[in-house]
């Protein structure tokens, strides 16, 4: 590796690391406007003037500058090091989600293996943090967790195989490349009705993968307080926080890059070859990439202030009786299909 | 009452519980009450509550000031719906000196009373859906609920704690626009109940959260004492209001709706239902709301004019003589219980007079005090979500419950 791929690697983990941390203020900017338009509200108005644009900045400021407290009777090293491992656990997988077609941070001929390999970490940092804690709520916060996302983990994993095998390829931008030329060659419509059930089952399997309602018993908030970070304050806290935004985008990215064409547009004709612009080409990709997913992250909100949370069990249920059987129901038949066309 | 020793013995050998103490600084136990826990994995293995975290002494209180002067203590039993306590204070009082009040108060009296059921309904609902994690419904439901503030700040300069009747009678008439007022907000409350029906009633995640949880069965509920929407909902068909009727509901249309279940789902439904018939109860009332006083003219009852008490010596003895230490009202002795159907359930006041000035005793019967007593037997077996859903059904209010 010579230094100009160093640099331009550094170059862009800075890029990815300043994205995520401004997508997730923005992301819980419009959460907030979100909520408060279904709710007859406005909202955040006053900070920073237009419609409150700085208000998530005020209040990351805010909790920097709170004093850090740690009780006593915690677990000091698993306290201190849990909010760091969710974060990095939603950080890693930027690495390899195509933003546009010359602009992915590495593009591993095993993409999708890695991001459901890294993404698995948060589950770690979500129990450490529960039982670092010392704390009856955060405890049931996390085992609720943990049970949550490992379930979830197998739908959302049996539904990625579909485009996988339709791709023949475990590349992300392989799995992009296969959707070129317009809306109708994305994944999701172009093999109906295999790849529309895949992307339903992942898109809700996702919501639970991220502890989103209806999903979020993790933290319901009426019952336990807030589940595992409720010993959290300060920066720690915001860094659970960024971090579950961070991971509403990451969910959102991989469903937009295998089921809604990635970088693609909708029609050929919005697009920029790489051929006439490097730069432009990453422009464009990248701005019709981030539409899409923050379109996606904008369903997750849409449902989070519509719906009740499920209990515990019902979750269960749900995972095991009716996502499991039907997405491993689909990609069986799915591989059939392929076996019979040849 | 805490879990005890006994009890710790009685559960730890059989199971491997974990006692966990729910509030009283929870999200979902108002701050006012405490459940402790022994804890199965995610069931409930056994339960206590504790309660009195809101007590300030109403009875004595009440003892201490003369009967009008009680009025204000009563706002303060069920603050969402404090204009139903002042009725039912009142009622009790004017049962004991024998007057009845004029027409026109007895009307106003119903319309408050009804759009009071509806406010504590919409909190109720909202409440307990809130908890159940869709906080949108929560908010719609504050939306009509500051509606009705609108109309009760109309009636009494308050909103919260409204002190609003008086012993013969209440503390001033409504504005003219009061009818227009209100019946230009019903259509609007009818819109918003609809609008919560559609985002919840037939949301399968709601049904699966609410429906065969928290059940009590009909017998159960009769001799646990249960009434109001709660025990409606177990299928036991009582209502104050039509049972034992008191001021003029017997000329009113309406209906009571009960439950065949007797779960959290058929509480809900119940209280839907009732805000449905309480804004058919108004519209009657506002129909037929007749012109005259608002207060028996009885100058041993009711304050004089502020006119006369400053203009002419009949007045400001008069006045002297309601207001001073030692003279005012004072019913004959004798001891009543006066029930109102409250929006938990029967609210009652059973009061003393030994021909004092100020009460000798006066017991608030606290509708939700049997619901919460219940609370335990209701949760154990089920599992922690469901505590919040079942809490949130049998709206405790502190205020009431703790007296």
């Amino acid at each position: 590796m010579n230094v100009l791929e160093l640099l331009i690697a550094v170059a862009f983990m800075v890029g990815v690391i300043g994205f995520v941390s401004l997508f997730a203020l923005f992301a819980i900017w419009m959460e907030r406007k979100v909520s408060a338009h279904m709710q007859d509200r406005l909202g955040p108005m006053e900070t920073g003037g237009w419609h409150g644009w700085s208000q998530t900045i005020a209040d990351t400021v805010k909790l920097l500058l709170k004093e850090d407290i740690i009780p006593t009777a915690v677990d000091q090293p698993l306290f201190r090091m849990a909010p760091y491992i969710v974060f990095t656990g939603a950080l890693a997988s930027f690495a390899v989600i195509p933003f546009a077609a010359n602009l992915i941070g590495a593009d591993l001929n095993i993409g999708v293996y890695y991001l459901v390999a890294v993404s698995s970490l948060v589950v770690i940092g979500i129990l450490m943090a529960g039982w670092a804690s010392n704390n009856k709520w955060a405890l049931y916060g996390a085992m609720r967790s943990a049970a949550q996302m490992v379930s979830y983990e197998i739908p959302v994993v049996l539904s990625l195989l579909v485009p996988v095998l339709l791709a023949q390829s475990l590349s992300m931008q392989k799995l992009v490349e296969i959707q070129a030329g317009g809306f109708w060659h994305w994944t999701v419509f172009s093999h109906l009705p295999f790849a529309l059930v895949a992307f339903v089952i992942y898109f809700w399997a996702s919501l639970a993968e991220v502890n989103r309602t209806p999903f979020d018993i993790p933290e319901a908030e009426s019952e336990l307080v807030a589940g595992y970070h409720v010993e959290y304050s300060g920066m720690r806290f915001a860094m659970f926080f960024l971090a579950e935004y961070a991971n509403m985008f990451v969910v959102a990215a991989v469903a937009a890059t295998v089921f809604l064409g990635g970088w693609h547009a909708p029609l050929p004709f919005l697009e920029l070859s790489t051929e006439v612009s490097w730069i432009g080409s990453a422009v464009v990709g990248t701005a019709w990439f981030v539409v899409k997913a923050t379109f996606l992250v904008f369903v997750q909100m849409w449902l989070r202030w519509t719906l009740p949370r499920l209990r515990v069990d019902q979750l269960m249920r749900i995972c095991w009786k009716v996502f499991l059987p039907f997405s491993f129901a689909n990609v069986l038949l799915v591989s059939l299909w392929l076996a019979v066309k040849g | 009452m805490s879990i005890t020793t006994e009890h710790r013995e009685l559960i730890l050998p059989q199971a491997e519980t974990m006692l966990l103490g729910m509030g009283p600084s929870h999200p979902a136990m108002h701050g006012i009450i405490r459940l402790n826990l022994a804890l199965d994995g995610e069931r409930v293995a056994d339960a206590t509550i504790d309660i009195g975290f809101l007590h300030r002494g109403f009875e004595k209180m009440v003892e201490r000031h003369t009967w009008n002067q009680a009025i204000i203590y009563t706002d303060r039993l069920n603050y969402v719906s404090a204009m139903i306590n002042n009725v039912g204070y009142c009622l009790a009082v004017e049962r004991l000196l024998g007057v009845e009040t004029p027409p026109r108060c007895v009307y106003l009296r119903v319309i408050m009373s009804e759009l009071s059921r509806v406010m504590d309904h919409l909190t109720c609902i909202a409440a307990q859906i809130m908890e159940t994690g869709a906080m949108t419904v929560f908010l719609y439901c504050m939306k009509a609920r500051e509606w009705i503030y609108e109309v009760v700040e109309m009636c009494c300069g308050a909103r919260v704690t409204t002190n609003w009747t008086r012993v013969g009678g209440l503390m001033a008439d409504v504005p003219a626009d009061f009818p227009d007022a209100v019946r230009q907000r019903i259509p609007e409350l009818r819109f918003v109940i609809s609008e919560i029906d559609k985002l919840v009633t037939r949301n399968r995640i709601f049904i699966d959260r609410y429906r065969n949880v928290g059940v009590m069965p009909r017998d159960e509920a009769i001799s646990r004492g249960f009434t109001g929407p709660c025990l409606r909902a177990s299928g036991v068909p009582f209502d104050v209001r039509r049972d034992q009727p008191y001021l003029n509901y017997d000329e009113f249309d309406f209906e009571i709706p009960v439950g065949t279940n007797g779960d959290v789902y058929d509480r809900y439904l119940v209280r839907m239902f009732e805000m449905e018939q309480s804004l058919r109860i108004v519209e009657q009332a506002l129909d037929k709301l007749p012109e005259g006083p608002v207060s028996v003219e009885d100058k041993s009852i009711t304050l004089p004019d502020k006119k006369d008490v400053y203009g002419n010596i009949e007045g400001l003895i008069n006045q002297f003589k309601l207001i001073m230490n030692g003279h005012g009202i004072k019913p004959p002795p004798g001891e009543v219980y006066q029930a109102v159907e409250a929006p938990n359930g029967e609210l009652g006041f059973y009061i003393i007079s030994t021909g004092e000035a100020s009460p000798y005793k006066c017991r608030c019967r606290p509708p939700c005090l049997p619901l919460t007593a219940a609370m335990p037997r209701m949760i154990i077996g089920e599992m922690v979500a469901d505590i919040i859903p079942i809490f949130g059904s049998i709206n405790m209010i502190g205020g009431e419950l703790d007296g």
